[in-house]
């Protein structure tokens, strides 16, 4: 086979040429992933060093300490309730936004706002939104909800509005040239295309709001997050630990419920 | 019919369309259509024939303004749609239907609600969001159906459907509107030559049956002469050819489509 090739390009020089500049951007790359763990002194000597310290923190929190069960179940009901009710709003927000910010359905001078919105949404990490409703709204769930659910809408907002951006627009030619209303277009030459998408972000950002809302407590806008953190001030590692422990189970829990929902629609 | 206030039931003496002067410039200073103009009226189906990016798909979008022309008219049933924007454009678009190269059903929906897409023009959007159609639309669509062949298929989605299936849902989806004129473009090209000549039948059979003057782009140059009345020949931006499928000579096709050894 080998044989056969060469005879072929034989005249034509390598087919595969080689690119130099991308060859030196790799190796620049590596040079500066060095450089900086260097600088940051990220080292072995460190990492070996903290494995110790480590164990010794792990070796604390056992026996895991269920005692105070009551507050954990109760910090984790408000903990899912902050999820659901801000994926509830953020899910119906995003719908419109989304729409309005997809450049093949709307003229520039609505995607313009909409997509500076959703950039806006999405140019804060959830814990810097959370200090500011904190801020903004004082301690408590409140805070959280509102942090999540502008955290939803930058993500469903993002990709529904590029999910929309990506149907056939066969469909939309056939229904303008049938005369529908555009809201009767939407509904049934877009929506359609892009309706199990919108589940599948929905469900997955269902998912991201849980396991956001058991850490959004820790800046003091409510769920679990507040205990937690209590909890590594006190140095109550084995409480800490079954709080650890309730959260891998809520958000397993989640998990195999936003498959089985994913199964109904698919 | 319900449609018609204007235009009582028995007399279709005003379905026609009328292109005056049309001009299509994508790039201002070269037309792709130059002063078009020609008449259709009745039950009599047209071809418009021409070489690929002479401007057939212009023309025909021209006519519902899905494509604004440049300047020039275009009369349905005796409207002006040229002038037409918002919400009275949209009422006359009801009167137009059309049919694709490659059907644009919504392949998620139901063949039923494919069809029922014919009356998203005439029903308010809340209702045809609840499927709160009038029990004429659905005994319509129903009825249509039937006569097409599908009417065991209501219920399957488009996806399922083969081409001329499919093409056939979309024709339904047209006559749905009622529509005073038929636009087809290219209706054959993604089908086989089998299927191709069931899709002009039908075509012409509703027509005739709803008095329907019929305006289709084709490449086909057998398939125009055999079943339509009239060819028009498009070339350089304008009409080359306006007559009779038997008074076509390889002449007139070498104006049209260029060259001549593919006539041999």
């Amino acid at each position: 086979m080998a044989g056969i090739i060469e005879k072929t390009t034989v005249g034509h020089g390598n087919p595969f040429k080689v690119n130099w500049w991308v060859r030196f951007a790799w190796a620049a790359a590596f040079l500066y992933v060095i450089y900086a763990a260097n600088y940051l002194d990220v080292s072995w000597v460190r990492f070996i060093g903290g494995l110790s310290n480590g164990a010794d923190f792990l070796g604390e929190m056992v026996p895991v300490n269920f005692s105070r069960w009551k507050l954990l179940v109760g910090n984790l009901v408000e903990t899912v309730e902050i999820a659901v009710i801000a994926s509830a709003f953020g899910i119906v927000f995003s719908l419109p936004i989304g729409l309005l910010a997809a450049r093949n359905m709307m003229p520039p001078w609505i995607t313009w706002p909409a997509r500076v919105f959703i950039a806006l949404c999405r140019s804060f990490h959830p814990v810097i939104f959370a200090i500011l409703f904190v801020k903004a709204v004082g301690f408590g769930p409140l805070a959280g909800i509102l942090t999540l659910i502008f955290a939803s809408i930058g993500f469903i907002g993002k990709l529904f509005a590029e999910a929309i951006e990506e149907i056939s627009l066969k469909p939309v030619e056939a229904l303008r040239a049938s005369g529908a209303p555009f809201i009767s277009i939407i509904m049934y030459a877009v929506v359609p295309q892009v309706q199990n998408r919108f589940i599948g972000f929905s469900s997955y950002q269902f998912d991201a709001n849980l396991r956001n809302s058991t850490m959004v407590g820790i800046v003091g806008a409510g769920g679990i997050g507040g205990t937690l953190f209590a909890a590594f001030q006190r140095f109550d590692y084995d409480f800490l630990a079954a709080i650890l422990i309730s959260i891998i189970g809520l958000v397993m829990v989640s998990e195999c419920i936003s498959l089985q929902i994913k199964k109904v629609f698919q | 019919m319900m449609s018609d206030q204007n235009n009582p039931v028995g007399t279709h003496a005003k379905r026609s369309l009328k292109i005056e002067n049309l001009v299509k410039e994508y790039v201002p200073g070269k037309p792709i259509l130059n002063g078009i103009s020609f008449e259709v009226k009745g039950t009599s189906s047209v071809a418009i024939i021409g070489a690929s990016g002479t401007g057939k798909s212009t023309l025909i979008r021209c006519v519902n303004k899905l494509i604004p022309p440049t300047s020039g008219n275009v009369y349905v049933s005796g409207e002006n749609i040229t002038k037409l924007t918002g919400k009275e454009l949209r009422r006359a678009r009801r009167k137009i239907g059309m049919v694709f190269q490659e059907f644009n059903l919504v392949e998620r929906l139901s063949v039923m609600e494919n069809v029922l897409c014919g009356r998203l023009g005439y029903v308010a959007p809340w209702r045809a969001w609840m499927r709160k159609y009038q029990t004429e639309d659905i005994d319509l669509a129903f009825e249509l159906l039937e006569s097409i062949g599908l009417v065991d298929f209501a219920h399957q989605r488009a996806d399922s459907l083969s081409g001329g299936q499919r093409q056939r849902v979309g024709i339904a989806r047209a006559i749905m509107q009622e529509p005073h004129v038929l636009l087809a473009d290219e209706p054959t090209s993604s089908l086989d030559p089998k299927t191709s000549v069931e899709i002009m039948e039908l075509l012409l059979g509703l027509s005739e049956s709803h008095s329907l003057p019929l305006l289709i782009n084709i490449h086909d140059v057998e398939l125009a002469k055999r079943y339509t009345g009239r060819v028009i020949g498009l070339a350089n931006g304008g009409i080359v050819y306006d007559g009779s499928p038997a008074g076509l000579s390889n002449e007139n096709l070498k104006e049209i489509y260029g060259g001549a050894s593919w006539l041999e």
